[in-house]
Formats: C-alpha cells, sequence, structure tokens
C-alpha cells in the first residue's frame, strides 16, 4: 500500500471542488483513458480577475484525485499571473508530500492548469514541442528536459515517476539518460554499435572483457576461462579449474559469461564451450 | 473495525490446524533433520510425513517433491533446470498471462539469447492449443503454462495441453501455485512433468513452496549446496514452514469439496449481485473454466486503486490490475493480453475467497461496493461523456 500522507488521504476522501464551474472562462484538460489518469479543471473569474471558484472532474488514483483537489484549493483567490507560477511541487507540497512515484499525478494538475489559463486568454492549444521520445505515453524531449530541470530530477526512474516517461517499454531510456546528462553537462556514453566493430576489433574487444571483467570473478571462486576461437558471433571457450567441474557451469556460461560478453562488446554473441 | 479479507490468491491465513502443527518445531523440536542423533532424526521423520502428504494432495510420490522457498523458486527451478540439462536447445514457450515468476524469467532469458514464444489467449483469457502445437519445435527446452490465472482464474486445459508437449518428447512445467488446493490435480493422470506449489496459497506459510519433478525427467540442481532434498536443493530445510504445507496440504485435500461448493457460491453471489447493481461491469475471463474462489471485475470510467482504496475505509481487502496500485504505469499484462480495454483495464477488482469467507461478509461487500462505485464515477469526466455518448444519436 502507498505510504499516503493523512492529507492526501483525507483530499480523496473529501474530495473539494468536485465538478464543472458554470459557463467557465477556463478549461484545461490533461491526460486520457489509456495512461490510466485524466484531469478536467475549470475555472471562474471575478470582477477584479482573480479565479472566485475552480472545480475538477478526475479519473485515477487516490493521489490523482487529491492532486486535483488540492490544486483547485490552491488557485482558489489568485489572479492568473499568480495561478500561473503554480508548480507540481507546490502541489505536492500542499498535500505534505507525494510518494515518488506519483509525482506525475502533480505534474497532471500542473499541466491542466497551464491549459486552463491559455484557454482563457485565448491562446490555440500549443502544439506538440519538440520530438516524442517515449512512444507508449507520447511524452517529448521539451517536457522531459522541463522536468529535469524544475525538479532536480537525476535518474530515468526520477523521470519516469514525474512524466511517465520510460514507464512502458523502456526502450527510451537510452534517450531520457541522454537529455539528464545534457541538462548537468555531461558527455555522452557512446556505445559501441555492432556494425562499428571490424573482425580485429571484436576479437580484442572480447579479449579485453574476458581478461578485465570475466576471468578475475571465476579466478575468486576458483574458476578460469579460456578464449579458443571467435567464429563470426560464437565465442569459443574452455573452462578451466572448479567451473570446469562445476554442475552449473552452463549457468555461468549463459548467464553470466555470454551476458557480459553481450554487454560489452556485442549483442549478437553467443558462447559455446568446448570440451576437454 | 472488521476485516474482510477477500484477496486470497495474493496469501491466506495460516489455519489454526497448520499453526499448531507447526510450533513445536521452532522450540521443543529443534533438531536438524540431517543429524545423525534421535534428536534430528525425528525431525526428519515429520518432514518425511509432510512429504507424502505434499505429494498425496497432487497424486506423486514422495520423490517426486522437492521443498523450496516459494513458488517463484519452483518456476524458476524448473525452467533453469530444464535449459542447463537440454543446453542444445534454445526455445522456450509460455503464454502471455503467465504470473511474474514465469514471465519475467522467461523475459530474461530472451534477453540472454534464448528464443521464447509467447502465446496469446482470447478475449476470455482462453489458450487455443493448436498455437501450442504449431510453437513446438526440435529446439524446444521447456514449455511453461500455468494451471490456472492467478487474476481472472481461467483455468486452461492443461490435460489436453500436457499430452501435446510431452508427446513431442518436450518437459511440461506446470505453475499450479493457484490451482493446488482449489481444484483436485492428479499428476498420475495428467502428464506434467513438473509442477510448482506455494504454501501461502493454500494456508500455510509464506516462504514455503515445493515442486514436483516427475520420476525420469532430467534435472540439473538450482541451488546447488549439502545433500538435502537427494542434492536437489542444498540449504537446510526450513523445517517448521515444511510441516506447516504439509498439514495445509492435508487440510486442502479435505477442504476441495468445499472450494468448489460454499466458496463457489459465495463467489457467484459477489458476482452476479455486483453485476445487477453496478452499470457498466463486466466479468474478466471464462466464467466456465474458473477457479471457485475467483473473480476479476472490470469497473468502467473509474481507477481500481482509487476503488481499494475507498474499500479499505470498510475493512474490505481484495486487488486490482490497475497500473496505480503496483506502481508500474501500464495496467495489468493479463487483462491487455485478452484485449480488455483501457477504460475497464484501469478499473479491474479482483476478488479471490476462501473458506474462511462468510455469506454476511459476502453481503457487506455487495452493499458498499455499488455507492463507493458511483462516488468515484461521479468524479470521473469519462462517465459524463460515456452517458452523453450512450444516447448520442448520431453515433447511435
Amino acid at each position: 500500500m502507498w505510504d499516503y500522507t493523512d492529507k492526501v488521504v483525507d483530499h480523496f476522501l473529501h474530495p473539494r471542488n468536485v465538478g464543472e464551474v458554470e459557463n467557465p472562462d477556463g478549461i484545461g484538460e490533461e491526460g486520457s483513458l489509456a495512461c490510466g489518469d485524466a484531469l478536467k479543471l475549470t475555472f471562474k473569474l471575478d470582477e477584479n480577475k482573480r479565479i472566485k471558484d475552480a472545480k475538477f472532474q478526475t479519473f485515477g488514483c487516490a493521489s490523482a484525485i487529491a492532486s486535483s483537489s488540492a490544486l483547485t484549493e490552491i488557485v482558489k483567490g489568485m489572479t492568473l499571473e499568480e495561478a500561473q507560477k503554480v508548480t507540481n511541487d507546490d502541489i505536492a507540497r500542499y498535500l505534505g508530500g507525494l510518494p515518488k512515484e506519483k509525482m506525475h499525478c502533480s505534474v497532471m494538475g500542473r499541466d491542466a492548469l497551464e491549459k486552463a489559463i491559455a484557454y482563457y486568454r485565448g491562446e490555440a492549444e500549443k502544439e506538440i514541442e519538440g520530438e516524442i521520445v517515449c512512444e507508449c505515453f507520447g511524452v517529448t524531449d521539451v517536457e522531459i528536459e522541463r522536468a529535469v530541470r524544475e525538479s532536480n530530477l537525476t535518474t530515468v526512474e526520477d523521470v519516469t515517476d514525474y512524466t511517465k516517461a520510460g514507464g512502458g517499454c523502456e526502450s527510451c531510456h537510452d534517450k531520457i539518460q541522454e537529455i539528464i546528462d545534457e541538462v548537468y553537462g555531461k558527455p555522452h556514453v557512446v556505445r559501441l554499435k555492432p556494425a562499428g566493430l571490424t573482425n580485429i576489433q571484436k576479437i580484442k574487444l572480447i579479449e579485453q572483457t574476458l581478461e578485465r571483467e570475466i576471468k578475475p570473478s571465476l579466478q575468486k571462486d576458483g574458476g578460469d576461462i579460456e578464449l579458443i576461437d571467435v567464429d563470426g558471433n560464437t565465442v569459443i571457450v574452455k573452462l578451466q579449474g572448479t567451473c570446469a567441474t562445476c554442475v552449473a557451469s552452463q549457468v555461468t556460461l549463459k548467464h553470466y559469461v555470454e551476458a557480459k560478453l553481450r554487454e560489452l562488446v556485442t549483442p549478437e554473441l553467443v558462447v559455446q564451450e568446448i570440451q576437454s | 473495525m472488521k476485516v474482510i479479507y477477500t484477496d486470497n490468491n495474493a496469501t491466506t491465513q495460516v489455519a489454526p490446524e497448520v499453526l499448531d502443527e507447526m510450533l513445536p518445531y521452532f522450540h521443543d523440536l529443534y533438531g536438524n533433520p540431517s543429524s545423525m542423533h534421535s534428536f534430528g532424526g525425528q525431525v526428519a521423520r515429520k518432514l518425511k510425513e509432510a512429504r507424502q502428504k505434499v505429494a498425496s494432495l497432487i497424486g506423486a510420490t514422495p520423490d517426486e517433491i522437492l521443498f523450496t522457498g516459494c513458488g517463484t523458486e519452483s518456476d524458476s527451478t524448473a525452467i533453469q533446470a530444464a535449459i542447463v540439462s537440454h543446453p542444445d536447445k534454445r526455445h522456450i514457450i509460455t503464454t502471455r498471462v503467465e504470473h511474474p515468476a514465469v514471465k519475467n524469467l522467461c523475459e530474461y532469458l530472451e534477453k540472454n539469447g534464448y528464443r521464447v514464444t509467447f502465446l496469446p489467449v482470447d478475449r476470455q483469457g482462453r489458450l487455443n492449443p493448436e498455437d501450442l502445437y504449431k510453437s513446438l519445435s526440435k529446439d524446444t527446452a521447456i514449455v511453461s503454462i500455468m494451471w490456472a490465472n492467478n487474476e481472472t482464474g481461467v483455468i486452461f486445459p492443461i490435460e489436453e495441453i500436457a499430452q501435446i508437449v510431452t508427446q513431442s518428447g518436450v518437459v511440461f512445467h506446470t505453475d499450479a501455485v493457484q490451482a493446488v488446493g482449489k481444484i483436485p490435480i492428479d499428476v498420475q493422470k495428467i502428464a506434467v512433468d513438473m509442477l510448482s506449489l506455494s504454501g501461502h496459497k493454500i494456508h500455510a506459510p509464506k516462504g514455503i513452496g515445493a515442486l514436483y519433478v516427475r520420476k525420469g525427467t532430467k534435472f540439473t540442481p538450482f541451488l546447488i549446496g549439502g545433500h538435502q532434498e537427494k542434492g536437489r536443493r542444498g540449504g537446510t530445510e526450513n523445517v517448521a514452514s515444511i510441516i506447516g504445507l504439509g498439514k495445509a496440504c492435508e487440510l486442502a485435500g479435505e477442504h476441495i469439496k468445499e472450494e468448489n461448493k460454499p466458496v463457489r457460491y459465495l463467489r457467484d453471489k459477489l458476482e452476479n449481485e455486483i453485476l445487477k447493481r453496478v452499470p457498466n461491469a463486466m466479468v474478466n475471463g471464462d466464467r466456465e473454466h474458473r477457479l471457485p474462489n475467483t473473480t476479476s471485475i472490470s469497473f468502467e470510467y473509474v481507477e481500481g486503486e482509487a476503488i481499494l482504496l475507498m474499500m479499505n475505509e470498510f475493512g474490505i481487502c481484495a486487488s486490482s490490475g490497475s497500473a496505480c496500485t503496483s506502481g508500474s504505469l501500464e495496467p495489468s499484462h493479463v487483462l491487455r493480453a485478452m484485449g480488455v480495454p483501457f477504460t475497464a483495464a484501469h478499473g479491474s477488482i479482483r476478488f479471490s475467497l476462501s473458506i474462511y469467507n462468510t455469506e454476511e461478509e459476502i453481503d457487506f461487500i455487495i452493499e458498499e461496493l455499488p455507492p463507493i462505485i458511483e462516488r468515484l464515477r461521479e468524479l470521473s469526466p469519462y462517465w459524463d461523456q460515456s452517458k452523453t455518448a450512450a444516447i448520442d444519436p448520431v453515433q447511435g
């Protein structure tokens, strides 16, 4: 069970300002059924252009409902200029914090508010800025960069918690990491691609990986490994010492030796053992 | 507040008889069953008795039973033992709706050079044995298919599946964690080579499982150590829990009829009344070939975690296939594999009953759940839209 604060539970069980404001000045919708949470925010201004009333409708979990309820409470009485400065962290703080995996609920609130203000101002709905990085949840590089900067996110996991990007098939994780690195000025880790390796380079890399990564680990347990040949992507090895007689040697070969070589050399490699 | 526990596919309460049987092995009878003295010997005899009871429940012989730490370990042991025992074979067949214990292991193996076929299921969560037949090849090291699904309770035609697999000479493993103790299982009549079961799903404690390995099945140990379990799984036995598992299996054998009649009656009453009282609710999975204790019901346009937390206010414990409950962002892979639409998949609730549930509890849920759904739908922007859509003359 999530470790929700009392205030989150209170706003979930007793949500404030549920529904739609009549003849609203601002309408903002964010999220979708497919994504698992969605929010519709409406507000009405008074004669002094302050938010007189704000209401919400939310499809989502407890933290999505609580974040929406909190948002409406926060913005009531604000001018639009003040409301525009409300951040997702303000929503989370108002609730006494949210589990980090649920921070995207507060981001949804902030995004719906921005859309509602833009609606009032008659601004055309913003076109999607940047390139889609996460296909599963339709998150762009601009959105990811913004979240990284605003909330000081440092890991892919953080980015997923705040934006959902990377929470599906995970194939965009490298790209997300690149964006994080760019924000903090770190150089990209350039991974060697199989196509970039000549046969000689591949064999050298296999030898280096065996020497530096694999042998020391096997030698600790009294075992060893010898490279016999490399035929295309087939790496032929001979196990020595305790590894040669170990009943689980096939597990070591596949789950450790082959996995390591695939990680550090090229993912196509298959390791085969030659028996003495 | 009274707790109404309907999450028995997650875990069960330890039966009082099971606990009573276990307690002496924590204090008075603490000998090591591998010891040569009689103080340990009496524990070894009790272990033997437990092994016999586990074997009896599924029609096995005691030496075909291997005690493990849990269902996950049983699954992992079976699959890894098969692939290590057949190093020349690089293909695994499983389904898209397996428990993570099998699904995640197969995905891991796929990343490490194995070819894995994930068989599809239809909208009712049913498997087509023809798909399995077509997927088998000379390269197949193992087929691992669950007996009954943990989320929907749908039972696969294991007898037919086992026949297809074993006639092809391929090792067949079934994750029967949810099926054991709820429906009759006899490995003498069904050609499974390996079968996983778990204690805490049948009123034994957490942290104990077993793997049935048919005599003659090629087997390489997963956990290598001492000579325990005839060298098939090293490590000092979890004595008290094994004894608890033995007692739980004995009780399960006696209670199988109760699972099939009174528990089924309560499950059906709960399900039918909910469907009657709550609009836009649907049962996920084949309602005919299903465990007697399980129902997965989807409530359109509301989200599962929110339902669970509101039910929690009334002491009702269930579980959900919604994304938010698990911390993942995708709803249940089982419901998605079945093609359950997002409108429903996010709002699915699983009730899984046991012999300890009463009709009074079921009546309480039937009374309290509909207003919860209604309340959450009042909050949902999609509920209004769905009503509008339903009467939209353009849409028909």
